[in-house]
C-alpha cells in the first residue's frame, strides 16, 4: 500500500512545491509598479462595473446533475468490468438490466426536452 | 538500485519507496522538461498549418524559441486584479499542471520501466485527470472577471459532460484486458486495439479533445466572444503554468492513447528485443513514437476544424457520444462473451479470432450510426427547409444554419 502511493504522495509534494516556486518566480525577477488601472479587472477597456461574481444561469447546473448521474454508473461498471471474464452469462445478463434501467431514464429525459439547451 | 539502497542501510520497505520515489521523480520530470521541445513542435506544426512558418528566428530552425519564451514570460509583471480571491487565484495554476504531473507517474515506459503500477491505474487516471476542470473553474471564479466566469461556466458544462463517454470508452481496454493495470493493459495487446475496437478510439479521441479544450471544441477560450476565457487576468509565470498544463495535457492524451489503443511500448516484436538485448530505451522511443503520432493527429483536428455553438456541443455530447459509447462497451461485452477462448490471451494466434470478431462488430456498429446519422441530417434539413425555403448551399448562406450538422 505504502510502497504504492507512497510515490504518488511524494511527487504530489513535488510538483506542489516546485510550481508555487516556478510561480513566484515572476515576483522575483519581473518588476512590480502596480497602478489603479492594471488592477483593475480587463473589460475591453471599459469602466468596469458591478461585481463579477454573480447568479449562474441554471442551464449549467443541469448539465452538472445530468453528469452526476452518469458519473456515478460510470464508476458501477468500472469493477463490472475487470472481473467480467470471471463473472460469466450471468454478469453480462445482470449488466443488461442495469443498462436497461439506465437507458429508460435517459429516453425519458431526451424526450422531456432535457437534454435541449434553450 | 533497491539492492544498493538496502546496501547503505535502509530497511527493505524504505529502500523500495526511495527508489520507486526518484523513478516517479524521473518521469515527471521528463515530461516537464519535454514541455519545451513539445511547445516548438507544436508551434511549428501549426504553422505550417496555417501557411505560414512559426518559429524561425531563435536558433536553428527556432528550436530554443521556448527557452526564450520561459525567459520572457519570468521577467513580466505578475497582476493579481482588485477584487481577486487571491489564495484561490494563486493555487489554479499550479492545480493544473499538477493535475497532468501525477498522470505520468502511472505511465509505463516499458517492461518494468514504470513509476508506480497502480493496481487501479485506469480510475487513477480518471481520478487525477479531473482536477483540470476544478482549476479551470477556481481561475475563472477567483479572477473578479467577466469573461472569466464566462469562460468557467462553459468549461463546467464542457469538460464534465465529455469526462463520461471517455470514461465510458476506457472502460474498454479494461473489459478486454481484464485489468485496470496499464502495465497488463499493453501485455494483452498482441493486436494493438487500434485494429479490433477502431469505434472505441474515435470516441476516446473526440472527448479527450473536448477533455482538452482544443481543436473544435475550444469554447472555454474562444477568443472572439470572451477574449481569452479563464486566464484572462493571468499574467507572467501563472499564465505559464496554464500554458505548459494546457500543452502536458495534450501531450499526455496522446500517451494515452498509444497506451490504451496503440500498445504503448510494443512495436511489431520489437519488444522482444528489449528483453534479449536488454534495452529498454527501445520501449520507450516505441511509447514517445506512437504518443506523437497521436498527438500530432489532435493538432491536424484542431487545425482543421472550425469552433462549434455550445449547444452543437453539448448535443454532440449528450445525444451522440453517450448513447454511442454506452452501445459500444455493450457490444463489445457481448461480442467478447460470444467467443469462447477469450479467458486466457498469450500470444498473436489467441489474439487474431476475437479481434477480427470485435471487428467485424465495429463495422456492423458503424454503418448503423451512419444510417441513424443519415436519418438525423434528413429530419433536421426538412425542419430548416419548412422554416426558411430550400437550402441549396447549406453553410454558405449570409445566416444560414448548416443542415443536419452538430449531432
Amino acid at each position: 500500500m505504502l510502497s504504492d502511493y507512497g510515490p504518488v504522495a511524494v511527487l504530489l509534494l513535488i510538483s506542489v512545491v516546485v510550481g508555487f516556486l516556478v510561480l513566484f518566480m515572476s515576483r522575483l525577477f519581473g518588476p512590480y509598479r502596480p497602478t489603479a488601472r492594471k488592477l483593475a479587472p480587463y473589460e475591453s477597456g471599459m469602466q468596469p462595473y458591478g461585481q463579477a461574481i454573480r447568479r449562474i444561469p441554471v442551464k449549467f447546473y443541469r448539465v452538472a446533475v445530468l453528469f452526476i448521474l452518469f458519473d456515478i454508473e460510470v464508476i458501477f461498471f468500472l469493477p463490472w468490468a475487470v472481473i467480467f471474464r470471471d463473472l460469466g452469462l450471468y454478469g453480462l445478463a445482470v449488466m443488461g438490466v442495469f443498462f436497461f434501467v439506465l437507458t429508460a431514464g435517459f429516453v425519458y429525459e431526451w424526450k422531456l426536452g432535457g437534454l435541449e439547451w434553450d | 538500485m533497491i539492492d544498493f539502497l538496502k546496501d547503505i542501510g535502509f530497511s527493505h520497505d524504505l529502500a523500495v519507496l526511495v527508489a520507486k520515489s526518484l523513478g516517479v521523480f524521473v518521469v515527471g520530470g521528463f515530461g516537464l522538461l519535454w514541455t519545451l521541445l513539445g511547445i516548438w513542435l507544436e508551434r511549428k506544426l501549426a504553422g505550417r498549418f496555417q501557411d505560414r512558418l512559426g518559429p524561425n528566428r531563435v536558433g536553428p530552425v527556432g528550436l530554443v524559441q521556448s527557452i526564450a519564451d520561459t525567459v520572457k514570460i519570468i521577467i513580466k509583471e505578475d497582476i493579481v486584479p482588485e477584487g481577486a480571491d487571491r489564495w484561490v487565484f494563486n493555487i489554479a495554476p499550479v492545480l493544473s499542471v499538477m493535475a497532468v504531473i501525477l498522470i505520468w507517474a502511472v505511465i509505463p515506459f516499458g517492461p518494468g520501466l514504470v513509476g508506480v503500477d497502480l493496481s487501479v491505474g485506469v480510475g487513477y487516471i480518471v481520478a487525477v485527470g479531473s482536477l483540470g476542470a476544478i482549476a479551470v473553474v477556481m481561475a475563472g471564479w477567483s479572477s473578479n472577471n467577466k469573461f472569466a466566469l464566462l469562460g468557467a461556466f462553459r468549461s463546467v458544462a464542457q469538460l464534465i459532460s465529455y469526462e463520461v463517454p471517455m470514461v465510458l470508452a476506457l472502460l474498454v481496454p479494461v473489459l478486454l484486458a481484464g485489468s485496470m493495470r496499464l502495465q497488463v493493459i499493453i501485455e494483452q495487446q498482441y493486436i494493438m486495439y487500434l485494429l479490433a475496437i477502431p469505434m472505441t478510439v474515435f470516441i476516446f479521441l473526440t472527448s479527450s479533445q473536448a477533455e482538452l479544450g482544443r481543436g473544435p471544441f475550444d469554447l472555454l477560450e474562444a477568443e472572439s466572444e470572451i477574449v481569452a476565457g479563464f486566464h484572462i487576468e493571468y499574467s507572467g509565470m501563472k499564465f505559464g503554468m496554464f500554458y505548459v498544463g494546457e500543452f502536458l495535457h495534450a501531450f499526455t492524451v496522446g500517451v494515452l492513447t498509444s497506451v490504451f489503443f496503440l500498445g504503448g511500448w510494443r512495436f511489431f516484436g520489437l519488444e522482444d528485443l528489449i528483453v534479449i538485448l536488454g534495452l529498454p530505451v527501445i520501449g520507450f522511443l516505441a511509447l514517445i513514437f506512437k504518443s506523437l503520432l497521436a498527438y500530432i493527429f489532435l493538432i491536424w483536428v484542431r487545425m482543421t476544424l472550425p469552433r462549434l455553438r455550445i449547444d452543437q456541443l453539448l448535443n454532440l455530447n449528450w445525444k451522440f457520444l453517450v448513447p454511442l459509447s454506452l452501445i459500444n462497451l455493450l457490444v463489445v461485452a457481448f461480442v467478447w462473451k460470444l467467443i469462447p477462448d477469450t479467458d486466457e490471451i498469450d500470444s498473436f494466434g489467441d489474439a487474431f479470432w476475437p479481434s477480427v470478431a470485435l471487428l467485424v462488430a465495429n463495422i456492423a456498429m458503424f454503418v448503423g450510426m451512419s444510417v441513424v446519422l443519415r436519418e438525423r441530417g434528413r429530419r433536421e434539413r426538412a425542419r430548416i427547409e419548412a422554416l426558411r425555403g430550400p437550402v441549396d448551399d447549406p453553410g454558405m448562406g449570409t445566416n444560414a444554419v448548416p443542415a443536419g450538422t452538430g449531432d
